[in-house]
């Protein structure tokens, strides 16, 4: 199939694709990577009539420093950039490690943070990740800026709180916290292809070496990313053993979060796999959390 | 009809220069504009990989890109790698270890593993089934791919 027939537009500053935007309000679609975008174009499930492209727009495309030791990150840096970058690697580690498992080579290359932020699909892993990080996104139209934090962002299926005159600009993460374990895993029929069910997990430890504080975000999981609420009273404020995290699983898997059946997992297997990934992630970032000690 | 956009874009060496509807697949322009038609289109939705070429240097789905978005950049597709006469040692590697049947899929490999062996150039097999885990072939599986890559490897580290 082939897309159908669009207006495209290639703005070369930010101010340029707002206007564009705002001018063509829902009938117009930013078109970051285009890896979402264009395949749904290609079976014309998406038929917007506009296409404002930001791909020439290099001011978009950066990841920075942020005073305190968090970072910013331009909604046009591509997968491949990130997933490259040393300063993300000390800074983000949990986003050092989600970059590789996200789709392939060939998709990273192309597709970009923001982008995939945007996209508010319910099993990408910067979704999630994003969430266990407390990330937080701006937001610009023509007419204000705003900052929505990453756990208000996400309203559902495909669904983000972006107006349609909005664009999202940046992504700022906060310092990854002391003492803080990370883990994000996920089980897949074939390698870099969507979860069956995943998580991304982080956990801090209190000075008795207790948990302190636990995020657990499932992907595939429900219409939006699946914060481990009842997981996470489980394991906060007490000490860490396997029956805690085999505890926490089990609340997990079977209270926090809402998967569907489809051909390729029943409901009640991805409830399975979240309990089995669960253990396994929190075992990791247990592991991952000690040396910081 | 939506209006014609003017791209000017370096195939392979070559500067072209086309006016293209805005909807037009890099893909498709590749094989319908310009008559390369070793770049196959299979799944056009990302996920097969037979589409793969180089843009500007890095491996992209080429039915996931539209033409006008290649403007004033650089592609590089299997016709680009060597020619019948002087191969690549990749195609080279993948004719010696017999790692293609029908080919199909086979320029979307190529492709994919020219960058891959240039920043990895002695790869376990572990990576090398990572790298080619966004192209599918359906003849053979893929032990012989693999191996096309080890020898490849060889030979460009020689």
């Amino acid at each position: 199939m082939k897309p159908p027939p669009f207006e495209y537009y290639a703005p070369t500053t930010v101010e340029e694709a707002l206007a564009r935007l705002a001018e063509h309000g829902y009938d117009a679609k930013p078109l970051a990577g285009g890896q979402s975008l264009i395949p749904m174009m290609n079976f014309r499930l998406a038929q917007p009539s506009v296409l404002v492209d930001l791909n020439n727009i290099p001011d978009l495309s950066y990841i920075r420093p942020n005073e305190g030791g968090g970072l910013s990150i331009g909604a046009m840096a591509r997968h491949s950039m990130v997933e490259k970058d040393a300063l993300v690697a000390e800074r983000a580690p949990l986003v050092h490690e989600t970059m590789p498992k996200i789709a392939t080579t060939q998709i990273r290359s192309r597709g970009t943070f923001g982008g995939s932020l945007a996209h508010a699909d319910p099993s990408a892993e910067l979704v999630c990740a994003s969430v266990a990080l407390d990330g937080k996104f701006k937001v610009v139209s023509q007419q204000r800026e705003r900052w929505i934090p990453a756990n208000e962002f996400f309203l559902g299926l495909f669904t983000s709180a972006l107006e349609p005159e909005e664009l999202l600009v940046e992504i700022q993460l906060p310092p990854f916290p002391k003492r803080t374990g990370w883990s994000l895993m996920e089980i897949a029929r074939r390698p870099h292809d969507f979860c069956l069910i995943g998580v991304a997990a982080t956990l801090t430890l209190g000075k008795k070496d207790q948990c302190k504080k636990a995020r657990l975000v499932y992907l595939s999981a429900g219409d939006g990313p699946m914060v481990g609420q009842q997981a996470a009273k489980v394991l906060e404020g007490q000490s860490i053993s396997p029956e805690l995290f085999e505890e926490a699983a089990e609340v997990a898997s079977s209270a926090d979060i809402d998967p569907s059946s489809d051909i390729h997992a029943t409901a009640e297997f991805r409830r399975h796999l979240a309990n089995v990934l669960t253990r396994r992630a929190l075992e990791e970032a247990y592991k991952r959390a000690i040396p910081n000690i | 009809m939506s209006d014609l956009f003017n791209v000017n874009v370096t195939v392979n060496g070559t500067l072209y220069e086309r006016e293209v509807e805005p909807r037009i697949l890099l893909s498709d322009f590749l094989r319908h504009d310009l008559g390369l038609t070793g770049t196959h289109v299979g799944c056009e939705h990302g996920v097969c990989g037979a589409c793969t070429v180089l843009f500007d240097g890095n491996p992209v789905r080429s039915c996931l890109m539209f033409a006008v978005q290649t403007n004033g950049h650089e592609v590089t597709t299997v016709e680009g790698l060597g020619d019948i006469d002087d191969l690549h040692p990749i195609q080279q590697a993948f004719w010696e270890a017999h790692a293609l049947q029908c080919g199909f899929c086979t320029p979307g490999f190529l492709t994919t593993l020219v960058p891959f062996l240039e920043e990895n150039p002695d790869p376990s097999e572990e990576e090398i089934r990572n790298a080619i885990s966004g192209n599918l072939c359906r003849c053979t599986g893929y032990q012989h791919i693999v191996e096309a890559v080890q020898l490849a490897a060889e030979k460009m580290r020689a």
